[in-house]
């Protein structure tokens, strides 16, 4: 009996070995993750711009004014490192945990991936001519050029094609693994791209059937609510799709690298069903002072948007106990003392640490901008601004950072070498600091009534405005901080992907605690979950977009105020 | 599936937390009046001159220190602008748009609302110190939305 255990699980690890790594799939990740580098390192520039203009120390000129930089900057950071990044952390997760990607999984993510390219070039060269300083969030009915949708679209459609390759990996892999539970990092990812689905749907159809035929004059006018309303379905949907990301490493890789156990199991997936049970409602928060919503629908939506919070505060607790196991197993006393057994100068656990603890305040932030009447002190001001610095700039980004120094070296063939890792601690701090100023000049900034998307102004001199001067100069030294800290990090995952020594990195993957109970097998029933997901979605929408619908005014036509 | 005590108790009060700020808005906004502007009211975006009370915009005093401030928002600017009123004076604003979306702010006050095309958004607010408020557009709206701005007086 032992025997053959013994056997079976030295099979296993040999098929570990085996299966862990594929080159090719290693391919397809490094392109994924190179891209969303550049992102950062030219979004990163982009912003920089955007932080001295605003402090009034740099004049952009015409050609390039500071609404295109802000259009630009949001796609690069909001969209192409984000979902780059994702896809190509998760499908290296997909294929080290599912032995390896099936031939016709890499086609649809290489299709995919190229598709998402086109789409980029299509969307950035309108950008560039000033023919679409709409920003990410395109209100309509300012209108650009239809090429930026007609970009957009084929970014949505090459990111799906990424969600149904991910879905035909999973579906192949349970039905040759029969009653058993897919491993958990790919249980996130199944998550992840369940959300992107269905949130990229709303967004095809604001897009593809709303604004293109109306930029394309086919129809004349279009209803600015329910564009806006479908836009906010998919936005708010795709920050919690980053988030979900980051808090896979959280549970999942941190205590690995802290050489701890990870937390409950059946908790862990109990919180990644309750995020996508729960996500594309929160959209609506973004509406709070909107008019055409009745009182009545934003006060079920802060419930809503409120319930979403639950999962996270399961998340800090987890995540923090996990500390304090581990650092009491290897000796750490007292009620403070255990933290000194954390491994502070390893990168891998410092950058998604700091993350943690940024959101503390980013959640915190964030529970207080879902409720109506604070909303409305803050809408629209930089006070949203600094906290989408603190939420995706830190918790999410920091994470991505942090996963960088092993996924990186992992999907190369190489390994973190003293002198990288010590460069990624001083990067981590920097990036912190920088970060710190930024975001903390904007929050309070913004609420003294600083907007937000504005560029350099002082409303005639008026002293209200002048005021906020002191605040975005500690905005502009903030954002200086940062590019130091971009460079770094660019310069960082390029040495780790071309120049680091030779040698195997681990994917780390924390085990279960030895006494774990069994999980049930309810949380693989990800058709019950969907549905259940669908039942939300059409209690929120059904009856505002309805009326929206049905009591519409007449439509507006296209307007180019740029 | 095991739960400790602390994580139980933790749970608890976290979902205490969530559902005092549920009871703490729900009271503000029904209770108090203090929800978020939702005015349903629509009208046609292209056609906002020739219809009421749109063709008429301006200050207009409906009781007693109380005023009603019919207002349209375009790029980039607002009508009327530099409006005048005495201190402790309550204020409705009744606007729209005639082009894209705008924002509507008063720096400092807690006015904050988006005014849509096809939609007519109302906002009420006393105004108790005097002084010179900051109104701005706070929705990027063009290419000039950093100059769409104008102010209230409070005497």
């Amino acid at each position: 009996m032992k025997m053959e255990a013994d056997l079976k699980a030295g099979f296993k690890d040999k098929a570990n070995k085996v299966l862990g790594y594929h080159p090719e799939d290693a391919k397809l990740s490094k392109s994924y993750i190179a891209v969303a580098f550049i992102a950062l390192l030219v979004g990163g520039f982009l912003g920089l711009l955007q932080g001295l203009n605003r402090a009034g120390l740099l004049e952009l000129p015409s050609w390039f004014n500071y609404y295109q930089v802000l259009t630009a900057h949001g796609l690069l950071l909001i969209l192409v490192l984000t979902a780059f990044f994702t896809i190509g952390y998760f499908y290296a997760t997909l294929s080290h945990n599912l032995g390896g990607l099936l031939p016709k999984v890499r086609k649809f993510a290489w299709t995919g991936f190229f598709i998402k390219l086109v789409g980029f070039v299509l969307a950035v060269i309108p950008i560039l001519m000033n023919e679409a300083s709409v920003m990410y969030t395109f209100y309509p009915p300012m209108a650009a050029h239809p090429v930026f949708y007609i970009g957009l679209a084929l970014i949505v459609v090459g990111v799906w094609l990424c969600c149904i390759g991910a879905f035909v990996q999973v579906a192949n892999w349970r039905k040759n693994h029969k009653g058993q539970h897919v491993p958990i990092l790919s249980y996130f990812a199944t998550g992840v791209f369940i959300l992107l689905f269905f949130a990229l749907m709303f967004v095809a159809v604001e897009v593809l059937v709303m604004i293109l035929p109306w930029t394309l004059g086919w129809v004349e006018t279009i209803n600015v609510m329910v564009a806006r309303t479908l836009f906010w379905a998919f936005g708010h949907t795709l920050v919690n799709i980053w988030y979900l990301t980051a808090v896979s490493a959280w549970y999942v890789v941190v205590p690995k690298i802290i050489a701890g156990k990870r937390w409950s199991d059946v908790l862990t997936r109990v919180v990644i069903i309750a995020l996508v049970v729960m996500n594309i409602t929160g959209g609506f928060h973004h509406q709070i002072i909107d008019p055409a919503i009745n009182e009545y629908v934003k006060f079920m939506h802060v419930f809503m948007s409120l319930a979403i919070g639950f999962p996270s505060l399961m998340t800090a607790f987890a995540l923090f106990a996990v500390f304090e196991r581990t650092a009491r197993r290897k000796g750490g006393k007292g009620l403070i003392g255990w933290w000194k057994k954390m491994p502070w100068g390893d990168v891998r656990f410092l950058a998604p640490f700091i993350a943690m603890v940024a959101f503390i305040p980013a959640g915190a932030g964030g529970i207080a901008q879902s409720t109506n009447q604070l909303d409305q002190v803050v809408h629209n001001t930089m006070w949203i601004v600094g906290h989408f610095h603190l939420t995706l700039g830190m918790s999410v980004v920091m994470t991505f950072f942090g996963i960088s120094y092993w996924l990186v070296p992992f999907i190369s063939n190489r390994v973190l070498t003293p002198q990288i890792n010590r460069l990624g601690v001083i990067q981590t701090w920097i990036w912190t600091i920088g970060m710190v100023c930024m975001s903390g000049a904007m929050h309070y900034v913004g609420l003294l009534g600083s907007p937000r998307r504005t560029s350099y102004t002082t409303y005639g001199d008026h002293a209200t405005a002048i005021g906020w001067d002191p605040y975005l100069m500690l905005l502009a030294v903030g954002g200086t901080l940062l590019i130091i800290g971009v460079i770094l990090q660019v310069y960082a995952v390029f040495n780790m992907m071309f120049f680091a020594p030779k040698g195997e990195t681990e994917f780390p993957i924390a085990d279960e605690e030895e006494n774990a109970s069994k999980t049930p097998y309810w949380t693989e029933r990800w058709g019950i979950w969907i549905v259940v997901m669908l039942i939300v979605v059409a209690m929120a929408y059904v009856i505002p977009l309805t009326d929206m619908i049905v009591n519409a005014p007449p439509g507006s036509p296209p307007f180019k105020t740029w | 599936m095991k739960m400790h005590l602390d994580e139980k108790i933790w749970l608890t009060i976290s979902f205490g937390i969530i559902m005092g700020f549920m009871l703490i808005t729900g009271y503000q906004a029904f209770a108090l009046e203090m929800g978020p502007p939702s005015n349903m009211e629509t009208i046609d975006p292209q056609k906002v001159d020739e219809t009421a009370p749109f063709d008429n915009p301006g200050v207009k005093e409906v009781g007693e220190n109380e005023y009603e401030v019919v207002m349209t928002l375009q790029a980039f600017g607002f009508t009327p602008n530099n409006i005048e009123i005495p201190a402790g004076a309550k204020v409705t604003f009744i606007m729209t748009s005639k082009d894209v979306v705008h924002g509507f702010e008063v720096a400092g006050t807690n006015i904050n609302a988006m005014v849509m095309p096809g939609h007519i958004q109302k906002i009420t607010q006393t105004f108790d110190k005097p002084g010179s408020y900051l109104v701005i557009c706070n929705e990027y709206c063009g290419a000039g939305h950093q100059v769409m701005s104008t102010t209230i007086t409070v005497k």
